[in-house]
């Protein structure tokens, strides 16, 4: 979080576990962070990192054999792990809306545009039809649908896949919420697409001075975004900082590979790099650190004891017994 | 309607002759069912209306035949076609109400069990299981033994079959539906359970409901028409088609055909065209035969 910034989300130490039958899987071990006012943040790993279980965590919509088992989710002060189902149900959609993935699963088959975006705005405000309905193209119309009065009368099969995304962001906006959680919003997007969401997302998040968790495992597109970036392997929080600092120097192995595993656009490249070996399994991880079989500056210290996190100067820290210190040409 | 003439539900409907057969079946019986009373000449239930010297009576082309009786008359002097419409009625009835209730019934715990897996789900699934283990008549007849007979009874021992076929496909449509972004979004909007089950699960579980439910009013008339046919059906006052093959059947062998094979024959083709134009449906309504 930077300086002089309230802060809207303060998770702390929160673990969610999973009790399957092949063992308790730890989707996410101790993680701590917290999201300012205004501010976006960029949750970044690879699949089965534990960054959409956090995001469920946070809405408290944990399904069994899924348990939040200890933590705090503090949100604009209060707990929310100590609220009631019902008062969460009054946040979710309201103060805290989410965007998802696929724009083609988003949305209800069978309901127009229209009656999907209405139906936020008459569970979380007192408007009558009419209002709503003004309230709806505008809402589509800042989303950058044209004729929206027309199109709220359309049903989901009738719009392409970015502009479904836009609907489900309009969906996700129109109530006013204070923070969004935007899981993977442009991974099933064409790349020509993709940026105009992320900047249509950027927009509408900064214009109304809410704030963001951006859940991806495109270092490129968090780099395009974020203000803070948190990286995540194994459920845990491997290192996290500021963007434009860590990008630059990042200091754990694993952001390292992650950031070399990007295509650059200007200068020569050799090849791209790659991080050998996959996640290993989260029911029967690794003594020590989880990061050493992938990582080459492994040592013997690795095998043995897990690194704690370590502070790296203002905001800034990483779990590793060796975190580097080179600076990435930019 | 304009709509409707132009759409391909109705471009393959006129092309299929299986479908018009079938619904052309439907519609007579739908016909006779809502204005049978004013359709035929007697009331075969009025025993004043009855002339016992028309007793047994053969069908107006045979022999002895009277215009009066086009299908022939039964032993008490009624007119056998009046007869098959009263009693078309009473099956129609009770084959559609009994899918309604086994649909509601059905849907219901589908979706419960769907929704909220655990042991809920487990529970109403092991009973279904169960309950598939025995052939549907055997359960209808040992209800019907326990319980008396009577329509209402039927109603019951026919629903208590035939929901299980609408649970487990609602349950396993529901399964398939909630694992879709747009139901997690309904939740993270903040909708309750209720709202999310009935708004956004329900509309997108029911189309194979269609083609279930249609075929099983076929299913049902026959369940129904073999209750009453063993004599743990209907009550003699209000006779199905099925008890008049059985009464009928009682003077068969006596060369009175007649009176068992037009109501025989009239189940057939009620049932019959409902389940050609249940196929059509089927046939329509899968998205993966498109």
């Amino acid at each position: 979080m930077s300086a002089g910034k309230q802060s809207l989300l303060e998770v702390r130490d929160l673990k969610t576990r999973f009790y399957t039958f092949a063992g308790v899987v730890n989707a996410v071990d101790g993680v701590s962070f917290t999201v300012g006012r205004g501010e976006i943040l960029g949750l970044v790993g690879e699949s089965g990192g534990g960054k959409s279980v956090i995001g469920f965590s946070i809405l408290g919509l944990i399904d069994p054999p899924g348990k939040v088992d200890d933590g705090e989710i503090l949100f604009d002060g209060t707990d929310l792990r100590r609220k009631s189902e019902k008062e969460l149900q009054k946040i979710r959609g309201k103060d805290i809306a989410m965007v998802f993935q696929d724009p083609m699963t988003s949305l209800n088959p069978l309901q127009t545009v229209g009656e999907q975006i209405d139906e936020m705005l008459r569970l979380h405000s007192d408007l009558d039809a009419r209002a709503r309905r003004a309230r709806c193209i505008e809402m589509l119309t800042d989303v950058g649908i044209s004729e929206a009065d027309k199109r709220l009368n359309n049903y989901p099969h009738q719009f392409s896949g970015g502009m479904r995304q836009r609907v489900v962001i309009a969906i996700a906006m129109i109530a006013g919420p204070l923070l969004i959680i935007a899981d993977e919003p442009t991974t099933a997007l064409d790349v020509t697409i993709q940026s105009q969401i992320l900047k249509l997302m950027r927009r509408q998040v900064r214009e109304r001075d809410a704030s963001m968790i951006l859940i991806t495992h495109d270092l490129a597109v968090v780099s395009q975004m974020a203000d803070e970036i948190v990286v995540l392997y194994c459920g845990k929080i491997v290192e996290k900082g500021p963007k434009q600092d860590l990008i630059s120097k990042p200091a754990h192995p694993y952001t390292q590979g992650l950031l070399g595993s990007i295509p650059k656009l200007h200068g020569r490249q050799e090849r791209l790099t790659q991080i050998p070996g996959t996640v290993p399994d989260v029911r029967n991880l690794p003594k020590g650190c989880n990061f050493r079989e992938r990582c080459p500056f492994a040592q013997a210290r690795c095998a043995e004891e897990e690194p704690e996190q370590i502070s790296l100067g203002a905001d800034r820290s990483v779990a590793c017994h060796f975190p580097l210190e080179q600076e990435l040409e930019p | 309607m304009q709509g409707f003439l132009k759409s391909e539900f109705f471009f393959n409907y006129r092309r299929s002759a299986s479908a018009i057969i079938g619904s052309a079946l439907m519609l007579v019986f739908a016909v006779y069912v809502a204005f049978g009373p004013w359709l035929v000449a007697q009331n075969p239930h009025d025993i004043a209306s009855l002339e016992l010297l028309d007793s047994f009576k053969p069908p107006a082309w045979l022999e002895g035949g009277d215009p009066r009786y086009l299908l022939g008359t039964d032993g008490q002097g009624r007119d056998m076609l009046a007869s098959i419409v009263y009693g078309a009625r009473i099956s129609v009835m009770i084959g559609v109400t009994a899918m309604l209730c086994s649909c509601l019934i059905g849907t219901l715990l589908g979706l419960l069990a769907g929704f909220y897996r655990g042991v809920i789900d487990s529970f109403i699934m092991r009973v279904a299981d169960i309950q598939l283990s025995f052939p549907s008549i055997l359960i209808a007849l040992f209800l019907m033994s326990a319980v008396g007979t009577g329509i209402d009874k039927v109603l019951i021992a026919l629903t208590a079959v035939g929901w299980v076929v609408y649970a487990r496909t609602v349950r396993g449509s529901t399964l398939s539906e909630i694992e879709k972004e747009y139901v997690q979004a309904a939740r993270v909007a903040g909708l309750p359970d209720r709202k999310i089950i009935l708004k956004h699960v329900l509309p997108n579980v029911l189309t194979p409901l269609i083609v279930i439910a249609t075929i099983q009013v076929g299913t049902f008339v026959l369940i129904e028409a073999s209750l009453s046919f063993l004599g743990v059906g209907v009550p003699i006052t209000q006779p199905s088609l099925g008890l008049l093959v059985k009464n009928g059947f009682d003077v068969l062998f006596s060369g009175l055909w007649w009176t068992s094979a037009f109501p025989g024959l009239a189940i057939m083709m009620l049932v019959f065209g409902i389940n050609l134009f249940g196929d059509f449906l089927r046939d329509e309504l899968n998205p993966r035969l498109k």
